[in-house]
């Protein structure tokens, strides 16, 4: 994100200061987040809470680094119009921030008696990975390919349009099924009937599960027909793309 | 109220549960919340995953937890759902792992599975390491000469025919003596909940 943005917006980072604090913070407060993946187990109470804390602290850097992505591109957001590879990386960040905005919610005891167990998780880490890594790692290799083949631009940037557009239908289809399903899943767990019984069997939960799994599919399978238009564009551009001019030597002095 | 280390024959269910990839649908950790206590049972202790190497509670739930599965069900009824999990739960969604009941079980790591727990702390005896075979066929077949044996060595312990048919043991005894034990280990008569309380 650092290099990408600024290189393909032609714009310098929003604030070296906040890159910084972003770091720090990142490489600090994330190591002592990890027991929010163990709430309510058997892990002593004060390493749960000590997990709870600093992944609450962990809005410092995700919002870091949502600022700094953004504003990087003051001056330039015209050409979100125009680049869909500039596109796809400013979607990016805001699967960044989205999914990290919503990790620090979910570590929260409370929320996390709900969610853990259940296909919300799931959704969580797959905004992060299909719409932060993912999209952030398509826009490094539209942006790579050509430099490393010494290529004027891409093959086509509509089928960069393509793949930007079929892969956000996809995670927003993935991530929205599981949520659904990773509530109800929770809540039919937890649900009692007005006599103090368990309402559902376990069972019962996973037939609800049917439908969300189908359009998680669907998702995935949008998600994958996007990377494979990539390949095919990145092999024409090396293929078929044409030459960057050799940039001419200084007359040399006579 | 002690826990036990697994005997060779649950610890090679054990690692067929690994091997399997069980962990991935299925948590072995209840939590101590009032409709987990009454789906599942008592939650769990950290005592009850001591020996165990990785632990194996899991992060998903596409099925119920197994942490306290032990003894809820008959050998029979893990046969056949193992088996074909769709002729006792028609919307089941879990693979068949019917062919367990085919294997044979490997027994050339049976006795460095034991002796590779004891490295990281587990306390197996030499004698245990040493009759790690025998034991793990007598387990299974509690009218062999070694039953009497394995029974000294592992007090605690389940001995019987867990898969049904005669012959070597097989990956589907193996696998049932393990998740037969799930959650077994720890007495809550004898349990004191109230000692922890500050």
């Amino acid at each position: 994100m650092y290099y990408f943005i600024p290189k393909r917006a032609e714009r310098p980072i929003y604030s070296y200061r906040l890159s910084i604090i972003h770091f720090w913070a990142l490489i600090f407060l994330y190591i002592w987040a990890d027991p929010h993946h163990l709430h309510y187990t058997a892990l002593p109470d004060c390493a749960q809470t000590l997990g709870m804390t600093f992944s609450i602290m962990l809005w410092m850097p995700s919002w870091g680094g949502m600022i700094n992505g953004l504003m990087t591109l003051s001056g330039a957001w015209d050409k979100l119009r125009t680049d869909p590879v500039l596109r796809m990386l400013v979607v990016s960040v805001a699967f960044y921030s989205m999914s990290t905005f919503e990790g620090p919610i979910m570590s929260a005891k409370v929320v996390n008696s709900l969610s853990h167990y259940t296909d919300w998780t799931i959704g969580h880490v797959h905004s992060g990975a299909l719409g932060w890594v993912g999209f952030v790692s398509f826009g490094a290799l539209y942006c790579l390919v050509p430099w490393i083949w010494n290529r004027k631009g891409l093959y086509s940037l509509k089928l960069v349009n393509w793949h930007f557009w079929i892969a956000t239908l996809g995670i927003v289809l993935y991530i929205s099924a599981m949520w659904v399903s990773g509530i109800l899943q929770g809540l039919m767990w937890r649900s009692y009937t007005s006599l103090g019984f368990l309402e559902y069997s376990f069972i019962e939960s996973v037939e609800a599960m049917h439908p969300f799994y189908i359009i998680r599919a669907a998702g995935g399978a949008l998600f994958l027909v996007g990377s494979l238009i990539m390949a095919y564009n990145l092999w024409m551009t090396v293929r078929v793309g044409e030459a960057e001019a050799p940039v001419a030597a200084l007359q040399p002095a006579e | 109220m002690g826990c036990d280390p697994y005997t060779p024959l649950e610890l090679t269910g054990r690692n067929i549960y690994v091997r399997e990839g069980c962990y991935l649908c299925h948590s072995q950790m209840v939590r101590p919340l009032r409709d987990e206590v009454e789906r599942y049972g008592h939650f769990s202790l950290a005592a009850e995953s001591m020996y165990d190497h990785p632990f194996q509670w899991g992060s998903k739930r596409t099925g119920p937890d197994l942490a306290r599965v032990g003894a809820k069900y008959s050998d029979d009824w893990h046969v056949r759902h193992l088996t074909d999990p769709r002729s006792i739960v028609p919307q089941s969604v879990m693979p068949r792992y019917a062919f367990l009941a085919k294997t044979e079980i490997d027994t050339i790591t049976t006795a460095d599975n034991l002796r590779t727990l004891r490295a990281v702390g587990v306390p197996y005896t030499d004698e245990q390491i040493a009759n790690a075979i025998a034991d793990l066929k007598a387990q299974a077949d509690p009218d062999s000469p070694g039953a009497e044996a394995f029974a000294a060595r592992y007090a605690k312990a389940n001995a019987r025919n867990f898969d049904g048919n005669g012959g070597a043991p097989t990956e589907m005894d193996a696998l049932i003596a393990y998740l037969q034990i799930l959650g077994t280990l720890v007495d809550f008569k004898l349990y004191n909940e109230k000692a922890n309380l500050r």
